[in-house]
């Protein structure tokens, strides 16, 4: 069966020097979408992408990132808005590259389409009553 | 036909006055005809949620023992400083206000995540808020320093008096820069990339008063979640701009000073505002009500989106260098749209002023009404009027040496 999903990769500094993404597609078989990545080597490094593939070989894949040291997250976890402080102003909708957000178009309520979201961050800093936050 | 706002008090104390909101109005009296609409509905309400930086609270947190004269020395609240000369314990918290460490814009575009809205906020949240305070020391006042929690319930008063809030119509803020900007109107992108504009519309107090028939000094108000009133026309108040033919002002035009009782307010409709780049503030609830007096005070709160006309304004370069230049005029049906055309280029639109809040607003107020707990007010005094003169003056700069 094949999966795909979106994850989270935080690189220990000793990991970024080696080319993980390269073994996750030639010794698993994963094809894989970069959506975000943040890496120097000698320090501690991101990586946010889509990996698709064979649930066997998903989880291999995954295996043998945790074992070279490489933390992981399910991305979806990420961006949380907090529905208490959101007033619905819209701020947020033209600055978001992925379209996440849209306006329901009776009540102009602001809905978040987490599947959208790319965890760039943009939003966060962005939203006036500081309702986007980030957890990483 | 006409009524007065005695009588209509009459009918809201026998809990039988006809309330609508100001977006509801408009079908009910398209359908009914503006006279048989005037007749039947009693009052119009209208709501407004936006970031409202000239917001603030007058405190008098009460004397300690010994007494500390604040009046003249320095104090802050959450590490946010307060105005202090006033006398011994009354201090002013602007919404504006900024940690003195804040970094401010020195790694650009600033953060500015904590600031007098969001210490207002707090206070009205119940929350206790730390008091850091020194002072030089009288005979009568010998204490110096001074370091306690004080919450908003033990203080003596905390009066919300904004100098102006609910303007009547604003810009649509757009960039035409090559790079991002970070401005009051919000994250602006380059190339016209995105048109942000800040009022409710249709639902907007002053929007549907036009030339201020009804909404004067003493009208009472809901303000911050509480009952407050207009003080007096706001700072900038500005009402010889020009109108469409049914008298909508194109551009900013009025303002309202608001006052009201902070202790009975609440933290939804007062909350504490982060612009990325620009600054803190506040984000204000305000819903006034409009007495249904003649059919002529109806068909101005029939004002629809369609009929709302605002400037679109370049913030990269006419408003920084106070240039006259607009991009156009857009409605605010357009607007609504979520795209207009600005220079033949399909532009995104965003509110920063929340639609769904405001008419969360109008509605409490239609039900505070509705239900004999909210009496209208009549107007000690009208704001002035196109009549008055008053115009909206920039400030001419002449040197101090030579």
């Amino acid at each position: 069966m094949d999966i795909s999903r979106r994850i989270v990769l935080h690189f220990p500094p000793r990991v970024t020097g080696q080319p993980v993404v390269y073994h996750l597609a030639k010794d698993f078989d994963l094809t894989f979408n970069i959506l975000k990545a943040s890496i120097t080597p000698g320090e501690e490094g991101l990586l946010i992408m889509e990996l698709s593939g064979d649930q066997g070989n998903y989880d291999k894949g995954i295996e043998y990132l945790t074992e070279a040291g490489v933390k992981i997250q399910s991305l979806s976890q990420d961006v949380i808005r907090d529905e208490a402080r959101c007033t619905h102003c819209g701020a947020c909708i033209n600055l978001c590259p992925t379209i996440a957000f849209s306006l329901e178009p009776k009540t102009r309520i602001v809905l978040f389409d987490h599947n959208k979201c790319i965890v760039c961050g943009l939003c966060v800093k962005a939203c006036p009553p500081r309702a986007m936050r980030v957890y990483f | 036909m006409s009524k007065t706002i005695a009588e209509i008090n009459e009918k809201i104390k026998r809990g039988k006055a006809v309330v609508v909101t100001a977006e509801e109005v408009i079908d009910i009296a398209r359908e009914k005809g503006g006279r048989q609409a005037a007749e039947e509905i009693d009052v119009v309400t209208t709501g407004t949620f936006s970031p409202m930086c000239s917001s603030g609270v007058f405190l008098n947190i009460g004397h300690s023992k010994p007494r500390i004269k604040l009046g003249g020395g320095n104090v802050y609240l959450n590490d946010v400083p307060v105005y202090t000369g006033l006398a011994a314990v009354d201090v002013f918290l602007g919404a504006t206000a900024l940690p003195e460490d804040d970094p401010r814009n020195k790694f650009y575009p600033g953060e500015f995540n904590y600031g007098g809205g969001h210490v207002i906020e707090e206070l009205v949240a119940g929350k206790d808020v730390r008091l850091v305070a020194t002072a030089y020391g009288t005979d009568c006042y010998p204490r110096k320093k001074l370091e306690t929690w004080i919450n908003l319930k033990d203080i003596n008063n905390a009066i919300l008096f904004n100098v102006r809030n609910a303007y009547q119509n604003y810009d649509v803020g757009v960039n035409s820069s090559d790079r991002m900007i970070y401005t009051y109107m919000g994250v602006l992108k380059p190339e016209l990339g995105n048109a942000n504009y800040c009022t409710s519309g249709e639902l907007s107090p002053l929007l549907n008063d036009p030339f201020y028939k009804t909404i004067g000094i003493g009208t009472r108000v809901f303000l911050g979640g509480g009952i407050g009133y207009v003080a007096w026309h706001g700072t900038q108040h500005n009402p010889h701009v020009l109108r469409t033919d049914n008298g909508t002002p194109k551009e900013p035009a009025g303002t309202l000073a608001l006052i009201g009782d902070l202790k009975q307010m609440k933290p939804e409709w007062l909350v504490g505002t982060s612009m990325l780049g620009y600054g803190c503030t506040l984000t204000v609830g305000i819903g006034i009500p409009i007495p249904i007096l003649s059919e002529e005070i109806l068909r101005y709160t029939m004002v629809s989106d369609a009929d709302i006309f605002a400037p679109i304004v370049d913030y990269s370069e006419a408003y920084p260098q106070r240039k006259p230049d607009i991009l156009g005029e857009v409605s605010y049906a357009e607007l609504k749209s979520g795209h207009i055309t600005i220079q033949g280029k399909d532009v995104p639109t965003a509110s920063l002023s929340s639609y769904p809040k405001a008419i969360e607003i109008a509605n409490i107020l239609k039900g505070w009404i509705e239900k004999g707990e909210f009496l209208l007010t009549e107007p000690v005094a009208p704001l002035p009027g196109i009549e008055s003169g008053i115009t909206f003056k920039p400030l001419k700069e002449r040197p101090i040496d030579g």
